[in-house]
């Protein structure tokens, strides 16, 4: 929400006057800007997020447990402890994340009061409204949703989130899912931007999404926020395959902390992430990492475990 | 044409792209050391200044920075690009290029509910100058050599030391493009010296 706020300033005896406008769409999409290129890691502790931040994590998200463990667990996911959000705020110096459930006014409220950088209104979360996601345009803070598919993307920047991420299949380790939809959401751009503006207004249609947005699209050639892979990154190559695919950045949830050694992995991933295509760089990196997270076939989840079709 | 870089190891790099072309330069995405020799003028965008300087270690960059920024060629830093170029880091054991005389406060104005945006007077380029804040680093003591060119209340939010030019905002998150336009004048003026030289 854009509020704005006047302040007067006595420098060398001459009064100044400068007005401040905060939650600007310029400032919230800008702090994802910032994060291009980057690696924004899940952790659940001040411990783990030094580590990140140590590796070059350019955020940290901050969680009770990661999406796996959030698997195993079953029952109902919520936003994380608020000890936990501030005992990683304390720790690091990097910007701090926190999620919420899918249209959990209270819960985001929450975490802007208590100084997360920035919201991610997850699926990974058991959603708290089936049909509605929150109006995000009305926080200060700015938010990150995730989408499998243009339509999802620009619904959720129609409601105010200054950032995108893939969906993929959290907490699996299988990249197939984040590969399917910024292979998507990429050829749905790519149409839209070649489409003649007659054609906009059915595609929107098409799509559920707002018309205007579209428009922004075609007129970037891209989607008007910062688009980051996330979803089942668990190696070097795979942050590196959804670099090549076009992200802007990637997440990783469980990946690192579920590996062996989570410091040399979070460097691997780091680096492959800035270079992603210098292959034989990304080889070195991957060379003697210890086992990656174990990861889980797709087609063996339940239909009510799989957390990308939480949302609409 | 003149050659600006921009360096690309992580930030708003798309961006600083988009205004420098705008003014009639030819920008090379740095990635690697010796692309320096190939540019009259390097910008270090926004980011985090932390990741940044990581990966400048890990890729060999600090010395050849240095070193080019010893040959006499400009440099523009914005917000963590600012935090790279600064003498000395409050809170830190030293800076990280030392570029300018200056010491500057890390995420000065809070967390990023703090950050905002404003109009600003930027002493040799305009009085308005759009200004965007985010989870800002602020100069906060510079050395006589240094020249301040834009306050925010009593805090030093722009300055430029010899051809080293810093702000604290974003100014290539704007379609104001006149400090890049600044920045630009000061590329070509050193290289139209250094080809009468």
């Amino acid at each position: 929400m854009l509020s704005k706020m006047y302040f007067i300033f006595v420098y060398h005896g001459q009064e100044e006057w400068f007005v401040a406008d905060t939650g600007t769409d310029r400032v919230k999409r800008g702090m994802a800007e910032m994060q291009k290129g980057g690696v924004i890691m899940d952790v659940v502790n001040a411990e783990q997020a030094k580590i990140a931040e140590e590796a070059g994590a350019v955020a940290v998200m901050a969680l009770e447990r990661v999406p796996a463990d959030i698997r195993a667990a079953g029952g109902v996911a919520r936003m994380a402890d608020p000890t936990i959000l501030e005992e990683v705020m304390e720790a690091v110096s990097i910007p701090v994340m926190a999620k919420a459930r899918i249209g959990h006014i209270a819960e985001a409220r929450v975490l802007e009061a208590l100084g997360a950088d920035y919201i991610d209104e997850s699926e990974v979360l058991t959603p708290a409204d089936e049909v509605y996601h929150i109006d995000k345009s009305e926080y200060t803070v700015p938010f990150v949703c995730g989408a499998r598919n243009i339509g999802e993307a620009l619904r959720r920047v129609g409601e105010g989130a200054s950032m995108i991420r893939t969906k993929g299949e959290p907490g699996t380790g299988n990249i197939v899912e984040a590969v399917r939809h910024m292979r998507m959401m990429n050829s749905q751009v790519q149409k839209v931007v070649h489409m003649s503006k007659d054609e906009l207004m059915t595609e929107a249609k098409e799509h559920g999404a707002p018309y205007e947005q579209l428009l922004a699209v075609q007129e970037h050639g891209r989607l008007p926020v910062v688009n980051f892979a996330a979803g089942g990154i668990a190696t070097p190559a795979d942050a590196a395959l959804m670099m090549q695919l076009g992200s802007d950045g990637v997440f990783v949830g469980s990946g690192i902390f579920k590996s062996d050694d989570p410091k040399t992995y979070a460097r691997a991933i780091v680096e492959a992430t800035t270079h992603y295509d210098d292959y034989a760089l990304i080889g070195k990196l991957s060379k003697g990492l210890g086992s990656a997270m174990k990861g889980q076939e797709i087609s063996s989840l339940q239909p009510e475990e799989r957390m990308q079709d939480r949302g609409w | 044409m003149i050659h600006i870089g921009v360096l690309a190891l992580q930030g708003a790099v798309r961006e600083h792209v988009k205004a420098l072309q705008a003014e009639d330069t030819n920008v090379i995405v740095v990635k690697r050391p010796e692309q320096l020799d190939e540019i009259d003028g390097l910008v270090l965008p926004g980011g985090e200044s932390t990741t940044m300087r990581r990966l400048i270690d890990k890729y060999n960059f600090l010395e050849p920075l240095r070193q080019f920024a010893e040959a006499g060629k400009p440099v523009f830093g914005t917000c963590a690009g600012l935090i790279l170029m600064a003498r000395d880091i409050d809170g830190a054991d030293s800076g990280h290029l030392g570029l300018i005389d200056m010491t500057v406060e890390r995420n000065a104005f809070g967390r990023q509910r703090e950050s905002f945006e404003t109009k600003l007077a930027v002493e040799d380029v305009a009085e308005d100058v759009e200004a965007v804040f985010i989870r800002a680093p602020l100069i906060i003591d510079v050395g006589e050599d240094v020249r301040v060119l834009a306050t925010y209340g009593n805090d030093i939010v722009a300055a430029r030391q010899g051809l080293f030019l810093t702000c604290s905002f974003h100014p290539e998150l704007t379609a104001d493009n006149r400090l890049h336009q600044y920045f630009a004048g000061m590329v070509r003026e050193v290289s139209k010296t250094a080809l009468q030289a």
